[in-house]
């Protein structure tokens, strides 16, 4: 309990003058991936059921690559931008800070899991 | 923090059933939280019988109705008793208005009143709007001018005032605050939709010229940009406004400053 007035409980800190490059960058990526899920989904269907040599040579072609690669990083920054809300939302205090740190981790290792996996199948 | 259970001391029990009035043809029952913060027990639910034939059309009626007729100690907040004045919010029927403008033919069944949620209860259906009102001071809800005042009054066409239609009309109940998860879960730092419509009433107001301070002021991950569209503000709104189309406004101005 804090001898506080109520106006600067509810001023706090001030604005942290932030907010809105996460904002654009969560429409960007959301738009992006809108394009992005229909491109990839145009790229696996033709090789669905096929042997495990024709997936990879398909994949070894600049489309599907590529798009591949690009929806893991929108994909994965998206999720991380997501979450990251999600957390803010539902978890205070400590707990918060550090959920956030590892949904980073979490991020972008599965994201580089998967670009080296593309790039394995294309180089 | 998100709490999905209440805590030991605001658990609800079975009240008192109050008698019914006698001689009463037509009768109605009305369940209502009561908790005294003097009396050192949990919360509990009463269950009064309103007779309609001797009482108003509306949820307030019936409560002061009780209020008289019945349980004196029964505790609201009530004034203009036309949903002008905004102190009668509060939950009925599972949502959140004023009970001034809510017909009691609006609702089926027994009539379930509880104080608006998630807010630190004072006595009964009074609730605790200290934080509520501070943030809406913090706002700065007054028209903020750097130019010399005119000679005679600070003019505004016919179409920069009709921009504040849908907005000045906010009572301030608290109605759309108080069920927004939002602010439930992160209300100490999130201004809520109440807040930041007189945020935008102001921001808009042709004759302010604090426009640029105001949004830098809301620029804020938690003042600002908790709200995520969940609508519950607008839908729950007793004057039929629309805070959540004013956040919206807020954030594409943010974007406009930037992009
Ligand atoms: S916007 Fe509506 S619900 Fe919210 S405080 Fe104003 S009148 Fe009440
Ligand atoms: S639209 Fe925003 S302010 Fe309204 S209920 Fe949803 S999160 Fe809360
Ligand atoms: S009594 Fe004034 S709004 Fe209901």
């Amino acid at each position: 309990m804090a001898y506080l007035t109520d106006r600067k409980r509810a001023e706090g800190r001030g604005a942290a003058r932030a907010g809105t490059e996460h904002h654009i960058a969560m429409m960007i990526s959301s738009a992006a991936l809108v394009v992005l899920v229909v491109l990839f989904v145009a790229a696996v269907v033709p090789v669905i059921g096929a042997p495990y040599e024709a997936v990879a040579a398909h994949f070894a072609r600049p489309f599907p690559a590529i798009v591949t690669a690009l929806l893991l990083v929108a994909g994965f920054h998206h999720f991380r931008g997501g979450v990251q809300v999600m957390i803010e939302d539902y978890v205070h205090g400590m707990t918060r800070k550090a959920l956030i740190v590892l949904m980073i981790l979490v991020s972008y290792g599965a994201m580089a899991t998967g670009l080296y996996a593309v790039a394995r199948l294309a180089l | 923090m998100v709490q999905l259970t209440l805590p030991k001391n605001s658990q609800i029990r079975t009240g008192k059933t109050w008698p019914r009035p006698e001689g009463a043809r037509r009768l109605r029952t009305f369940r209502i939280y009561r908790w005294n913060p003097d009396d050192g027990q949990t919360p509990r639910v009463d269950v009064y019988s309103v007779d309609l034939d001797d009482c108003g059309p509306m949820v307030l009626d019936a409560l002061m109705w009780i209020k008289s007729k019945v349980d004196p100690t029964l505790t609201f907040r009530r004034s203009c008793r036309e949903g002008i004045c905004g102190s009668c919010a509060m939950n009925i029927d599972g949502a959140n208005t004023l009970a001034c403008i809510k017909g009691m033919d609006e609702i089926r069944g027994d009539v379930r009143i509880y104080p608006l949620p998630h807010m630190p209860v004072v006595k009964d259906l009074v609730p605790d709007l200290t934080h509520f009102y501070a943030q809406h001071a913090s706002i700065m809800p007054w028209l903020e001018t750097k130019s010399n005042t005119p000679a005679k009054e600070w003019r505004q066409s016919v179409e920069d005032r009709a921009q504040l239609d849908g907005l000045y009309e906010c009572v301030m109940c608290a109605c759309c605050s108080t069920s927004c998860p939002s602010y439930w879960w992160n209300g100490d730092r999130y201004l809520g939709p109440a807040a930041l419509l007189h945020a935008y009433r102001w921001i808009i107001d042709s004759r302010d010229e604090a426009t640029g301070e105001r949004l830098d002021a809301l620029e804020d991950p938690f003042k600002l940009y908790r709200c995520h569209t969940i609508m519950n503000c607008t839908k729950t709104c007793p004057k039929g406004l629309n805070p959540a189309k004013a956040i919206a406004s807020i954030k594409k101005m943010m974007v406009e400053r930037v992009m």
